[in-house]
């Protein structure tokens, strides 16, 4: 036995790609499951839209030509953008859960792909946004929210929000793992998502914030990917308010989509190895 | 083929050794009891078998596959029932197992299957279909001990199977792990409980300090013990006479523990008895006497001399502790 061994630390892809979907059916089935996650998640970004619509929407003038309902349609493509970065802090408190559980020493105890256990965990964090944006776009509605230029453009939109909140589930993934503990990972979480959410174009348009913080929340993500949506939404006439062109905003989300997702989830996973030694 | 062979295996956590050079091996079919106090290292050893942990240094395979050449070739043959049970509470007893199965690579036919059997076996079949957060302690237990055989693993690993649960589903758990090993399941378990370990396994390593320090059957470990002992309690005052006695009773210096003097008893209740009588005659009215088996303080304190350092208290017969509940 005196040949050199290699280690073999690698699960074939199809098996990968198996362990990846039972994970995320397991983490789905505990959103379905604890009414308090379920509520959480469907009935904050509802608030928020019911909340910002009725009170603060009277007051703010976006300069989209739709009548006394101008507002909604502003809100609806950033509200979706708000609840993705809110909702990703799930994956950090999901992850920390399980660590402190003692789960994550059950799956890494298993032949399974370790990587299996951070995907599961952001795409059933997108399966879930995907039911949340639906049910949020069902209550725009409701409330005069209508998509202006055509189902397949509004897809792409819903697409678009999907695709960032993923990217930042990595993010979120990154500081849980980071911190350890769910209380501590939810204040974490937070920290960076105030700034982004609301020093941006979400609820107001850029322009009637000072210049310094316009500088700021002109270029991050978090009002790229809310004008891209809503450049997929808004009548076309009204494109010109947000700045840039349609094209170069798709462009930009899916830099800033892909910029993310390459640095945060390297990262990730070399936090998952420290933190579970 | 041994089914655990590791040499010299040392593991630091910052300043700390917590494997100070553990060699151990054991063959195939056979259940190894690995006891010892909190922090003594059983549970870094376990998870450095189990590839949750690479050592720092030194070689172990597990199966036949060594651990650091091939993680996922271990992972393959090992099945590991850690300290807390590892179930997710919002799934149910069957889903928790199958998906196990499925982590195994088992095809979603045989991870039911599998899963239906182990849940027989494991007598959890009929809350099969409940949400685990239903489930007590015990049956919580169960189940992560059912995930750990649904990939039918060549050697298991249990880490204090037994920890924090109630007497009545401890003396369970024995009689299912001892029905598991009836099977030819090979077994790595480790325990505070001296009981535990002589019910359970057939050779025992005791463990200290990240070193193993004693190694041998349950009747080796327990001739080097000498078996029972009578302890009792007096008061102060009659201490040094109770000594006295108690010397003359045992033929040698009662073994003082705080306030408790022991001494060995080859004869068991013959030997209390003789005790009662005489104290009796001497005129010493001890504030407690009992016949107690060595515990793990005594197995320390033989083979360390100093107590194990999670001790647990002095126990009488009446009120003996069944550790930590």
């Amino acid at each position: 036995m005196t040949t050199k061994v290699r280690p073999r630390n690698r699960v074939p892809l199809q098996s990968a790609v198996m362990h990846t979907a039972v994970i995320t059916r397991r983490n789905v089935l505990r959103f379905i499951r604890i009414p308090q996650l379920l509520l959480f998640s469907t009935v904050q970004p509802v608030m928020f839209l019911l909340l910002f619509n009725y009170v603060f929407g009277g007051a703010i003038t976006t300069g989209i030509p739709a009548g006394p309902d101008q507002y909604i349609n502003w809100l609806i493509p950033g509200i979706l953008v708000q609840s993705a970065a809110f909702g990703a802090t799930a994956t950090a408190m999901g992850l920390t859960e399980d660590l402190g559980a003692g789960v994550i020493d059950r799956f890494r105890s298993l032949p399974m792909a370790r990587s299996a256990v951070l995907t599961g965990r952001t795409l059933a964090d997108l399966v879930r946004n995907s039911f949340v944006f639906s049910l949020m776009l069902v209550v725009g509605y409701l409330m005069g929210w209508r998509f202006e230029q055509g189902f397949p453009k509004m897809a792409l939109g819903f697409g678009v929000a999907l695709l960032f909140g993923y990217s930042f589930s990595w993010v979120m993934a990154a500081i849980g793992l980071a911190v350890k503990t769910p209380e501590a990972a939810q204040s974490a979480g937070f920290l960076p998502i105030f700034p982004l959410v609301f020093a941006s174009s979400i609820f107001v348009p850029t322009s009637s914030m000072p210049d310094w913080l316009q500088t700021f929340a002109e270029v991050q993500p978090v009002t790229i990917v809310a004008n891209t949506v809503r450049s997929l939404m808004i009548p076309e006439e009204a494109l010109g308010l947000l700045g840039l062109d349609q094209g170069t905003l798709i462009l930009q989300s899916f830099a800033w989509i892909v910029v993310i997702i390459a640095v945060f989830a390297p990262l990730s996973v070399r936090q998952y190895k420290k933190a579970v030694g | 083929m041994n089914a655990v062979e590791a040499q010299n295996i040392v593991k630091h956590f910052g300043d700390t050794r917590a494997l100070d050079g553990v060699s151990i091996q054991f063959e195939e079919g056979i259940v190894y009891g690995l006891l010892g106090p909190n922090g003594a290292g059983k549970t870094t050893l376990i998870r450095v078998l189990t590839t949750l942990l690479t050592p720092d240094s030194g070689s172990a395979s597990v199966a036949g596959v060594n651990l650091i050449a091939d993680p996922v070739g271990v992972r393959r043959k090992v099945g590991l029932a850690g300290q807390f049970a590892a179930v997710d509470e919002h799934q149910t007893g069957r889903e928790n197992v199958e998906m196990v199965g499925r982590l195994y690579n088992l095809s979603r036919e045989e991870a039911r299957s599998r899963a239906d059997e182990v849940l027989d076996r494991i007598n959890l079949a009929e809350v099969a279909d409940v949400q685990v957060k239903t489930y007590s302690g015990g049956m919580r237990r169960k189940l992560d001990l059912a995930a750990s055989m649904v990939g039918r693993p060549e050697v298991l690993f249990l880490d204090e199977p037994t920890t924090g649960i109630d007497p009545a589903s401890r003396l369970a758990l024995w009689d299912l792990i001892e029905e598991m090993v009836d099977g030819g399941t090979t077994l790595l378990l480790t325990t505070q409980y001296l009981e535990e370990a002589d019910r359970l396994a057939d050779r025992i390593g005791v463990i200290d300090h990240g070193k193993l320090i004693a190694e041998g059957t349950s009747d080796e470990l327990k001739a080097t013990l000498g078996g029972d002992v009578v302890e009792i309690h007096v008061h102060n005052d009659d201490r040094a006479r109770a000594i006295e006695f108690l010397s003359r009773v045992a033929g040698e210096e009662p073994k003082v523990e705080g306030g408790s003097l022991s001494i060995p008893a080859p004869d068991g209740s013959k030997t209390l008895t003789t005790v009662v009588r005489e104290l009796d005659s001497v005129a010493i009215e001890p504030r407690d006497i009992a016949l107690r088996k060595p515990t793990l303080n005594d197995v320390f304190l033989t083979l360390t001399g100093h107590k194990a350092e999670d001790e647990t208290q002095p126990v009488s017969a009446t009120s003996r502790r069944r550790g930590r509940v």
